[in-house]
């Protein structure tokens, strides 16, 4: 990496070199049984140049071929977008907990074993159903080095078991599941295989939905599920510094119920998403998006916040290409309201678990639509049955301005963001 | 860069030695350019490069597969495979016979490669200056990117095939905005390696640009069921999220229900939809000589004369339906194993123009162009980018984006139109076991769906 940057450096006048290392095993089950062991080892390194003011880029698999690393991103510096910012120098980091050595150490064999345990609770429950079920566990180590000094380097440590049951009855599929990630191994199935059990049994029996506005609860998988990828979309720094942003000039407005409080939150231990800085060295920090319901601050990068004039929020994040910014590990705070309470407040309604292609419509406007995939009909206070052949509609902004209760119980969803279930007056249905 | 071809021998004589019912190896190099803008300025330029390869083992129905990065100590990484698909296999392994393949397939025309990346960007630069000419715009997103790949295939059999893939895409979308009301519109195209194929859109440009701002004044559906009427693109989406998913294979080969409702024969539709999948196409996203486990392209029907008659396979899946192999098993690059895929999907084209399909629709939904679609197999939903009502056999006003869902089991029975204008979709990816955005094309002339849901206010 050293030998990268130094070569770089004699070409550009800043550079900084980002390499990832990853060991994957997953271990996979198909129609109840264990089919694939895999074993994937991965590196990547990516180098960026400020040549002439501008952007360069390129990325490589082979951290010994420096020439080519070098040459790809002076080519494409020659219309690199401007570089706006400074590279980190050297800083503290804050002590995030992110890697448990036990992870790497549990066997393959344990693995099979936890996967056959929780099919076995699914399948002692209803014999006919057909399960697809993941256990994998990963070690990542990163490290960031750049011209201006700063340095950071840490480990990774990711254990995720994951499951989805298909029922068919005639022509009818129900589909249901659950998954969990953390950087602890995970050592037991109950929890995982009581979600999916209580699923089955909310299904069991099939309701249906009229064509009207319904009050509706969305499950904390039916946040993330439908309501999550918009705000992020608005929140992202990148978003409302091009003012397509539809709170991008509401900052310090009331804009949602002030019973709504969100924030991005990198610095909790142990959780996949979790980080001691960012990928381009800056310190991680808790940052509050929505405070009691008003716009409280956007997700920033090094580059669109100097565009932007304010700070970075230590929310860049690469994927293929450069570092841009992005949301890590997101928390909703709780309320007040029992889940049982805010199904025996509606006459009739519907529980939102899975919503399937809500990302298809108009995020940026805020739009989400999509089917019903898990869903209950709520008659009278209680939840009589699935539904199906439903479809939902609805725009975020509207839809979270009048909330009529947050629940009190909040649950991780796949290790991504903590929500509890939020109970929401009025949402479009169409049914057939 | 490291000499793939090279490792390959070492890697033909230590598959020789190991002890399973069957190995293979890939070995992948590949170069990778993109260009993105948002808004009037070049976000991000990049190149990559890289080399990797897998081992896949079969002992006893149980597979071991090891991705790497390094290809140094490759008898240790064939071990692990091997040893990893032992502790997995339980029962007998089963695999179509396909003939051993000993193949070199030549390099496509137009590579991209050979273009400068500044003339990629001049072109890019021109439609970005389209798109900032129209009034009331807010901001564009302009994504291309190209890749080039050589992939070298080997199997215990002895099959040796040495396959480039070269593959093109590119989106736009316009952003309009005004009143804290946004709204957007893309467009979305694709190749095998012809960059001809994204040159001269200037007037396509321009149009999804105004597109855009004329959302901002339109009104939204209502939700409920319609008549729909989907343009080629969109209805090509439809056929590979309605009834592509359904026909793979291994969904189906290992689940005793699915495979009662999958039986050959089953009535799907009319007797005039006729749905095929085929790699060996030319020219085409999803096309290709063999797939990743060395087995040639075929042309599939999946459903004939309205009729269940064919599905797609993997050797295995093939093997264990007693069914024969279509050649469709596909991975994204070499950190992953092959999985039954779709290639190039399409609805066989019947007569009539798209003024003929809306003549008798009293009040309808025309859904033309896409965002994406999803599909749980039984249901589906596909996204339109672009709407309008037709009224009294004409097209009238524009609409918001709307989703559309529907049944599987229902939905295709209710097509009663199929044009003649056989159209392909290039600009998709399709994504599966997270192995995404594969490369795939769809297709379908216009086709009109009585009673769809579509998502509304």
């Amino acid at each position: 990496m050293e030998k990268i940057l130094a070569q770089a450096r004699k070409l550009a006048e800043e550079a900084d070199v980002f390499l990832v290392s990853a060991e994957e095993t997953p271990v996979q089950f198909e129609a109840n049984r264990l089919k694939h062991i895999q074993s994937k080892q991965s590196t990547s390194v990516a180098l960026r140049i400020i040549k002439d003011g501008r952007l360069g880029y390129a990325t490589g698999t082979d951290v010994g071929d420096i020439q080519s690393l070098v040459d790809n991103a002076v080519e494409t510096a020659r219309f690199g977008t401007r570089a706006k910012f400074e590279l980190p120098p050297a800083t503290p980091y804050p002590k995030v907990d992110t890697f448990d050595p036990d992870v790497e150490s549990v066997s393959v064999e344990k693995m099979a074993q936890l996967g056959e345990e929780l099919i076995a609770l699914i399948t002692g429950h209803t014999p006919e159903i057909i399960c697809e079920a993941l256990v994998e566990k990963e070690t990542v180590a990163l490290r960031l080095i750049n011209s201006r000094g700063g340095q950071a380097s840490y480990k990774k440590s990711i254990f995720t078991i994951g499951i989805v049951g298909s029922l068919i009855r005639g022509t009818d599929m129900l589909f249901v599941g659950e998954g969990q990630s953390y950087c602890h191994p995970l050592t037991e199935v109950g929890e995982i295989a009581r979600v999916v059990l209580r699923q089955l049994d909310l299904a069991k029996n099939q309701a249906s939905a009229p064509t009207k506005t319904l009050p509706v609860i969305f499950t904390p998988e039916g946040v993330a599920s439908a309501l999550i990828s918009p705000l992020m979309t608005a929140f992202n720094g990148k978003t409302v510094l091009e003012g397509a942003s539809p709170i991008g000039k509401r900052l310090g407005e009331r804009v949602f119920d002030d019973k709504l409080s969100l924030w991005d939150d990198p610095t909790i231990a142990y959780r996949p998403y979790s980080r001691p800085c960012d990928d381009e060295g800056v310190p991680s920090q808790r940052t509050s998006l929505i405070e009691k319901g008003v716009v409280a601050n956007f997700l920033y990068d090094l580059q669109t916040a100097a565009l932007a004039k304010t700070k970075s929020t230590g929310s860049a994040s690469r994927g293929g290409g450069l570092p841009l910014p992005s949301s890590s590990t997101l928390v909703i705070a709780p309320g007040k309201a029992s889940f049982d309470d805010m199904v025996s407040d509606i006459k009739e309604g519907l529980v939102i678990e899975q919503l399937m292609g809500a990302e298809q419509g108009n995020i940026l406007g805020g739009d989400f639509s999509g089917n019903v995939l898990l869903g209950y009909k709520v008659e009278s206070g209680k939840i009589v049955g699935r539904v199906k052949n439903t479809m939902v509609s609805g725009n975020v902004y509207q839809l979270l301005k009048e909330i009529s209760a947050i629940g009190s119980q909040p649950k991780w969803v796949s290790g991504v963001i903590n929500t509890p279930p939020l109970y929401c007056p009025r949402l479009s249905v169409a049914s057939k | 860069m490291t000499d793939i071809r090279a490792v390959s021998r070492q890697l033909a004589e230590a598959l020789k030695e190991h002890r399973a019912d069957y190995i293979e190896a890939r070995l992948e190099e590949s170069q990778r350019s993109h260009i993105t803008y948002r808004g009037k300025e070049l976000e991000s330029a990049g190149q990559s490069t890289a080399v990797g390869g897998n081992v896949r083992a079969l002992v006893k129905g149980g597979w071991g597969f090891v991705s790497f990065n390094d290809l140094t100590n490759l008898p240790d990484r064939i071990e692990q495979a091997v040893k990893q698909a032992k502790l997995v296999g339980k029962e007998e392994s089963r695999l179509a016979p396909v003939e051993t393949v000993v193949d070199t397939v030549a390099n496509g025309k137009d590579v991209p490669l050979t273009i400068p990346l500044a003339e990629k960007k001049k072109l890019l630069d021109e439609y970005n200056e389209i798109i900032w000419r129209t009034p009331h715009l807010q901001t564009s997103v302009i994504g291309y990117a190209d890749s080039h790949k050589k992939t070298i295939f080997l199997n215990s059999a002895g099959s040796y095939i040495e396959q480039p893939r070269t593959d093109i895409t590119l989106r736009i979308s316009a952003v309009a905005a005004d009143d804290g009301e946004v709204q957007q519109a893309g467009l979305s195209l694709g190749s095998r390696g012809d960059f001809g194929a994204i040159r001269n859109l200037q007037q396509q440009v321009e149009e999804t640009a105004k597109h855009a701002v004329a959302l901002l004044s339109a009104p939204r559906l209502k939700g409920g069921d319609y008549t729909v009427v989907l343009d080629p693109v969109l209805a090509g989406v439809f056929v590979h999220e309605a009834f592509g998913h359904l026909s793979e294979a291994d969904h189906i080969y290992q689940n005793e229900r699915l495979r009662e409702i999958m039986v050959l024969g089953k009535k799907f539709g009319g007797k005039e939809l006729n749905i095929i999948d085929s790699a060996a196409v030319p020219d085409l996203r999803g096309s290709y000589k063999y797939d990743d486990e060395g087995v040639a392209a075929t042309k599939t029907y999946l459903i004939k004369e309205g009729e269940l008659v064919g599905r797609l396979h993997s050797r295995e899946t093939a093997a264990r339906m007693g069914e024969k192999p279509t050649g469709n098993a596909r991975a994204i690059n070499y950190r992953f194993p092959p999985i039954v895929r779709m290639t190039n999907t399409y609805i066989e084209p019947v007569k009539g123009s798209f003024n003929d399909i809306i003549a008798d629709i009293k009040e309808g939904v025309y859904a033309k162009n896409w965002f994406g679609g999803t599909t749980s197999m039984e249901m589906f939903t596909f996204s339109a980018g672009e709407a309008y009502m037709i009224r009294n056999g004409k097209l009238a006003e524009a609409l918001r984006p709307v989703v559309l869902t529907g049944n599987v089991f229902t939905t295709l029975n209710n097509i009663d139109a199929i044009g003649s204008d056989l159209d392909m979709n290039q600009g998709g990816g399709c994504g599966k076991g997270g192995q995404m955005p594969l490369p795939v094309s769809n297709g379908s002339p216009h086709i009109r769906i009585r009673q769809c849901l579509v998502g509304g206010s």
